[in-house]
């Protein structure tokens, strides 16, 4: 798994390439931590490149996501989610959770 | 029937994902079928890991397969404590994830997306998960 963060002007983007599964999810929490340790609640993970996401994986992020949403100071947005990810995320009951952009582009333009 | 026996850690459930998915394809489902095959073992032998070995690197797990008629059948099998799914709360995937305890739904995955999923214990043999994943024109 690759992992890539580019601190932007109103988000920093995440993108990951590769598998999420016991085995990484720990290193995407580390990533997701140092985001908002250093400050910034608005992410973008582009999710384009994932190629498989386990049930560890999706809990990194709901966590990330609950840490980012306290006190109303920020959001993780989801980008260019595959089919099959989107559905394991749908199955889980954790999409109303996200929202969900076609592209990162449209997702950091959203902030 | 086919075997291949993986030390017990998180670095191999890509191999075991791997092992079953080229397994799977051979059976003759379709990639859609392959991919919940690879979420549903890799569930599985994570839950063994961490529930039926506690932790990394405690015992090994044997992962067999059949392909049958109607598909393909799955056989993991772990030395480890014995694990009765009938103890498991099934997660309430209609609330919301930040009040959910972050466990439960590796089971949940594995019952939804294979057809079917049993358990047995056979004492100091460990525990036996079978799993079936039909074609989806098979039946």
């Amino acid at each position: 798994m690759e992992i890539k963060t580019t601190p932007l002007k109103r988000c920093t983007l995440l993108e990951v390439n590769g598998r999420i599964d016991s085995s990484t999810a720990p290193r995407l929490a580390d990533i997701f931590n140092e985001i908002t340790e250093g400050g910034e609640f608005h992410i973008v993970f582009d999710m384009g490149n994932v190629e498989f996401i386990s049930s560890a994986g999706l809990w990194v992020m709901v966590t990330a996501q609950k840490k980012c949403k306290r006190f109303n100071r920020g959001e993780v947005y989801l980008a260019g989610v595959p089919k099959r990810i989107h559905e394991a995320f749908d199955l889980a009951g954790f999409i109303p959770y996200f929202k969900v952009f076609d592209s990162s582009a449209e997702a950091v333009g959203s902030f | 029937m086919p075997l291949e026996v993986f030390p017990g850690n998180f670095r191999n459930l890509e191999k075991i994902r791997d092992f079953y998915a080229k397994a799977a394809r051979a059976a003759g489902l379709d990639e859609d079928a392959v991919y919940d095959v690879q979420m549903a073992v890799d569930e599985a032998a994570a839950n063994i890991i961490d529930h039926a070995y506690g932790g990394e690197d405690q015992g090994v797990i044997e992962c067999a397969y059949e392909i049958t008629e109607k598909g393909i059948r799955i056989i993991l099998h772990d030395h480890g404590k014995a694990f009765d799914p009938d103890l498991i709360t099934p997660p309430d995937v209609s609330s919301d994830p930040c009040s959910r305890k972050p466990r439960g739904l590796g089971l949940f995955f594995m019952q939804k997306l294979m057809d079917t999923v049993s358990f047995t214990f056979n004492g100091d043999g460990g525990n036996i998960l079978t799993m079936e994943k039909n074609k989806e024109n098979c039946c």
